[in-house]
Parts: structure tokens; C-alpha cells; sequence
């Protein structure tokens, strides 16, 4: 077995392969999107100045070089500049992330304060009406698409009973339904997933062993079944970090939070591309920091897992 | 489903033992003969849809807008769902919705499985170089939203019924890639195919004739759950209007039409929203059947 820094080091080739192969799909859609000159130049624009424009976007230059450049260019974090705001288009999204990540951690927060004692409870009184309600919900949370339980909130939360506000950001209360609906799919795979984990280790001997021991249920649970237990609750709980931050696209758009997944919906009506490629870039590299994290932990917290090939 | 001596399989070979067989059989559970009646309905649905849709879905009567469900609208015809803003049975729509979501279903879940699968056995079998760069592709996607994919896709391609189904389809080859991958490296290793190389066997007839149907039931449980999955993507992407395009119906596109009447008309949304619910609810529900039947080994996946 090589060393934790070995380790590390492969993982991070992994993560830069992964962030090059997305960036070469944006720059392979971006070709085949045609030309981008008319949507920068009114209609009625001559043909000198759209060569001037292309010349200066070097869209003249053969594709292999424009390649290099672009891949220059992301490397710098330059995605040029935005046509609808008329900044530069990184600039845009970054200004947006702030909203995202408020929604994005607020709901990660709720799924995973909720689940884990949810789950944990459904271990120890398995099979228990309360153990049968709690799995039966979880299972309907898994399939209800995202953006039809947004609507499901505010038909009934915003509209019938006017606890909340329908769309917006402001103070606390008109993050509560957002957070909720982004929640929800990793709430109810996160109660699923230490549910299983809990009983697969309370099946363990050494439980047994604590039990004979005259071990507290309490301790039993807390100290023995969990610790063992954490492992593949944090896998599942990490995957859907990330999931979460995907889902921030429809959640944004049900209820108008001014973050990047709307941004970006707004930029592909706008065609505003330097903008879409932004935020997909900007998604990507937090979606490979937060795996990456993870990556780490699971070294740290399970000296097993520090192969380099899992 | 209908050979459960190969579903058991190499990998389950213990569990293939007779007396397993039948206690599963018992545990045939009432869930899953609804689950299929369900489905089957959906199907026969999709099918006939001309002839069980009540109205024209995509021809409403100004005079009937907007109206609740109601036995006689003010246009004098029934509207069991009521109807939509421009006066379009929802019904109908509902109905008309299912054609949509099944065919891209359908659909994308035959070109993932037919990429993913390919790959995945070719992979599992050669290993090497090509197992790497595909993995490294697999891991890649996996570790992206994929739904920001599609949407970047789509918004450059511009929305249509086939890159709609490209789209989809090809979010969901890694799961058939992976999981197939190693099935056949576990396979690969065992002494029959050892047997048959000597025997003079070929490395493709090897994959067609003795690991597929060894695969097989492994393939039916990712295709049934990968097929809820791509029935919520197409609703999702209709949704944020990059799916099917208006007139069409589709379910996700009549509840982002719904939005703006919630307050007055929830039953544009709530109807086409609760029925999407209940499909991807029941077909991922016998995925998970199918898999805890079929292939133990997958469990937890």
C-alpha cells in the first residue's frame, strides 16, 4: 500500500482529468452551437464588421487553436464576456454562487440534521409503525421529482395556508420552502442509507459482546453501532452534497431565488453561452473540490480506503 | 424474469438453491401485481391514446377556460380534470403526456442501456487501456451534475424530440457501464470461460452466448430503475422548457403551464404532477422489487 500523499496525488490527477473532460465538452458544444458573431452584432451589421468581431474572438483561427486558447482561457477562469450583463461573464456567475451555496448548505443541513436521527431511530425500533411510516415517506420523497414537490409546497405552504412566501430571497422565512423542497432527496436517501447501515452493524458481533456486556442501550447505539455505521452514511450524505447542488437548477427556478442554477436558465434563454459556461464551470470544479474533500476524509477516517485504486 | 435459474447466476450461486427459489416465489407481494397493472395501464394508455382521450389535447374553447373539474363546462362538454388557460382538456393532455413520457422513457433508457452495456461488457472483458479511459470518462460524469449537462447540451442543440432522447439516454450509461463491468470481471475469471477459450471458443461468442445471458438480469434491474429515472429527467428538462415543446403535451410542460395559475387552477399542475409521481414512485419501486429478486449482489446499490 502506497502512502496517504500518493494517494492524494491520484485522486487530484483524477479531479483535473475530470475538470479537463468537462471543459472539452463546453468547448465541443460551443462549436457545434454555430456562430456566435450575429448574436453579438445587431442584424443589419456589415460583413466587415462581423470578420472584424471573428477575427478578434479568433473564430479565423484553425480549431486546434482555438482549443489551446480556450483551454488557455479556462485555465484563467475566462469565459469572456457576458452579452446580456456586458461584464465579464465569470464575473456574473461568481456574483451569483453566494445565493446558491446559502440555499444549497441551508438545505444539506436540514436533509442531514432530520435523516440521521430518522434513521437511526428506524434501526433500533425496526419494523416498528413509526420505523414503517418514516421508510414509506422516505421512499415517496426519492421519487417525487424536485421541481413538482416545489410546486406541492407552495400550493399548499404558500397559497392555501400563506405561511410562507412563494418566491424571493429575504429574510428567513423565504428560505424555508426552497430548503425543503432542495432537501427532501437527500433527506429521504440519507434516512435510507443509515437506516441500513445501522442495522447491518447491529447485526455485528461485537454488539452482541456489548450487549453481554451490560453496555447502556445508549451507548450500545451511540458509541458502538454508529461509529461503525458512519462510513457509508458519509458516502451516501457526500454523493448527495453533490446531487443537491444539481437539483439548486430546478429549485432556483420554482421559486425564483436569485442563484446561479436560475442564472443559468436564464442565460440559455438569453443565449448568453459565456455565462452558461461559466456557471457549468464554476458547478464543475465545486463538484470536484467537494469530492475531492471527501476523498480525504474517508482517508482520514478509514485508513483502508487509502489505495489508490478503490 | 421468466428464467430464474440464470437470474440466480454465478455470482449468487448459493442463493439459486431450490428451496430460495420458492420461498421467493411466495413472497410474491399484491405490491407488485398492482405495480404491474399500473404500468400495464400506462402502456395501453400511451397506445390508444386517440381513442381514450375525451377532447383534441392541443385544441382548447376560450369559452371553458380555466375551469375546475366538472361534469359540464361551459362549453357543454364533460372535463373530468378540468381544463387549462386556453381552455385544453387536461385529461386529455394527461393522457396525450403519457405517449411522451414513455416513449422518451423508452427510449433513452434503449440508448443508455445499448452504450452503457456495450461498453461495460466490452470493458470488463479486454480491461486494460480502454478500461481505464472509459472509466476515467464514467468517473468524470459521475462527478458532475449531469442535469447542468443536459441543460448546456440542449440549450446549444436547441430543444427537439431527439436530442431530448440523446440527452437523456446518454445520463444514464455509466450505471450499465459500472455495474456490468463487474459483473463480467467476476465472470471473466471463472473456470468456464477458461473452459471454452481452450475449447477453442471465440472472445465475442464467449460475451454473446456466455456472459449476456449471465448479465441479463442484472441488465433488467438497471433498465427498470434507470427507466424512473429518465421519466423524471424528461419531465424535469420539459419543465424548465428544454424537453418537448409546447403545443405538445407533456407532462412537465403542463405543470411549468400550471405555475402561474396555482392560486386559481391547481389542477393544470397538480393532476399531470401527481400522476409523473405515482409512475417514477411505481416503476422505481419494482426496480428495487426486481433487484432484491433477481440479483441479490446488487443490493444497496
Amino acid at each position: 500500500m502506497r502512502g496517504f500523499g500518493a494517494f492524494l496525488a491520484y485522486r487530484l490527477f483524477r479531479a483535473l482529468i475530470a475538470l479537463w473532460l468537462v471543459s472539452t465538452v463546453v468547448f465541443v458544444v460551443m462549436r457545434l452551437s454555430g456562430d456566435p458573431v450575429p448574436l453579438l452584432l445587431p442584424p443589419d451589421a456589415p460583413i466587415a464588421e462581423m470578420e472584424r468581431v471573428r477575427h478578434d474572438l479568433g473564430l479565423d483561427r484553425p480549431l486546434p487553436v482555438q482549443y489551446a486558447v480556450f483551454l488557455g482561457n479556462v485555465l484563467r477562469g475566462d469565459f469572456g464576456r457576458s452579452i446580456h450583463f456586458r461584464q465579464p461573464a465569470m464575473e456574473v456567475a461568481l456574483s451569483y454562487l453566494p445565493a446558491t451555496l446559502e440555499l444549497g448548505v441551508v438545505a444539506f443541513l436540514i436533509a442531514v440534521l432530520i435523516a440521521v436521527p430518522i434513521g437511526v431511530f428506524s434501526a433500533i425500533r425496526r419494523n416498528s409503525p413509526l420505523d414503517h411510516a418514516a421508510m414509506g415517506l422516505a421512499l415517496i420523497g426519492q421519487s417525487t421529482p424536485t421541481f413538482f414537490l416545489g410546486i406541492l409546497f407552495i400550493l399548499v405552504l404558500a397559497l392555501r395556508f400563506d405561511l410562507f412566501p412563494t418566491s424571493g430571497r429575504g429574510d428567513w422565512r423565504y428560505l424555508v420552502l426552497p430548503a425543503m423542497t432542495l432537501g427532501a432527496f437527500a433527506m429521504a436517501s440519507i434516512a435510507r442509507i443509515t437506516r441500513s447501515a445501522m442495522l447491518e452493524v447491529l447485526r455485528a458481533d461485537f454488539i452482541r459482546t456489548a450487549r453481554a456486556k451490560g453496555l447502556g442501550e445508549f451507548v450500545v447505539v451511540a458509541k458502538h453501532t454508529l461509529k461503525n455505521a458512519a462510513l457509508p452514511i458519509l458516502t451516501i450524505t457526500g454523493l448527495q452534497f453533490g446531487t443537491l447542488l444539481g437539483g439548486a437548477v430546478v429549485t432556483e427556478t420554482v421559486f425564483s431565488w436569485p442563484g446561479m442554477g436560475r442564472l443559468a436558465i436564464q442565460s440559455i434563454y438569453n443565449r448568453d453561452y459565456p455565462v452558461v459556461q461559466s456557471t457549468v464551470f464554476i458547478a464543475a470544479v465545486l463538484f470536484i473540490v467537494i469530492n475531492l474533500t471527501l476523498d480525504i476524509l474517508y482517508g482520514v477516517l478509514d485508513p483502508r480506503t487509502r489505495e489508490t485504486r478503490p | 424474469m421468466s428464467r430464474p435459474a440464470v437470474a440466480a447466476g454465478p455470482l449468487g450461486t448459493e442463493r439459486g438453491l431450490p428451496a430460495g427459489r420458492a420461498a421467493r416465489r411466495r413472497r410474491f407481494p399484491w405490491q407488485i401485481t398492482a405495480a404491474a397493472g399500473f404500468v400495464g395501464a400506462l402502456v395501453v394508455i400511451a397506445a390508444a391514446a386517440p381513442y381514450l382521450a375525451p377532447h383534441n389535447p392541443e385544441r382548447g374553447s376560450l369559452g371553458a377556460r380555466l375551469e375546475g373539474p366538472t361534469l359540464r363546462g361551459a362549453d357543454g362538454a364533460a372535463h373530468l380534470l378540468g381544463t387549462d388557460h386556453l381552455g385544453r382538456d387536461v385529461l386529455s393532455r394527461v393522457i396525450y403526456g403519457t405517449r411522451v413520457s414513455l416513449t422518451v422513457g423508452v427510449a433513452a433508457v434503449a440508448i443508455g442501456g445499448l452504450v452503457g452495456g456495450t461498453l461495460g461488457l466490452v470493458v470488463g472483458f479486454r480491461g486494460g487501456w480502454v478500461d481505464e479511459v472509459v472509466m476515467t470518462v464514467a468517473d468524470a460524469q459521475l462527478a458532475f451534475p449531469f442535469i447542468l449537462l443536459a441543460i448546456g447540451i440542449i440549450a446549444v442543440l436547441g430543444p427537439s424530440f431527439t436530442n431530448l432522447v440523446i440527452v437523456v439516454g446518454l445520463s444514464g450509461w455509466v450505471t450499465y457501464a459500472r455495474v456490468l463491468r463487474s459483473d463480467v470481471l467476476a465472470l471473466r475469471r471463472r473456470e468456464f470461460v477458461d473452459a471454452i477459450i481452450a475449447l477453442g471458443g471465440s472472445v465475442p461468442r464467449i460475451i454473446v452466448r456466455h456472459i449476456l445471458p449471465n448479465v441479463a438480469s442484472t441488465f433488467m434491474v438497471i433498465a427498470t430503475l434507470e427507466l424512473a429515472r429518465a421519466i423524471v429527467l424528461e419531465a424535469t428538462l420539459s419543465f424548465l422548457g428544454l424537453g418537448i415543446q409546447p403545443p405538445t403535451p407533456s407532462w412537465g410542460g403542463m405543470i411549468q403551464e400550471g405555475r402561474e395559475y396555482l392560486d386559481s387552477a391547481w389542477w393544470i399542475s397538480i393532476f399531470p404532477g401527481a400522476v409523473l409521481m405515482l409512475t417514477s414512485l411505481v416503476v422505481s419501486r419494482t426496480g428495487d422489487w426486481l433487484r432484491d429478486v433477481l440479483d441479490p449482489t446488487l443490493r444497496g446499490q
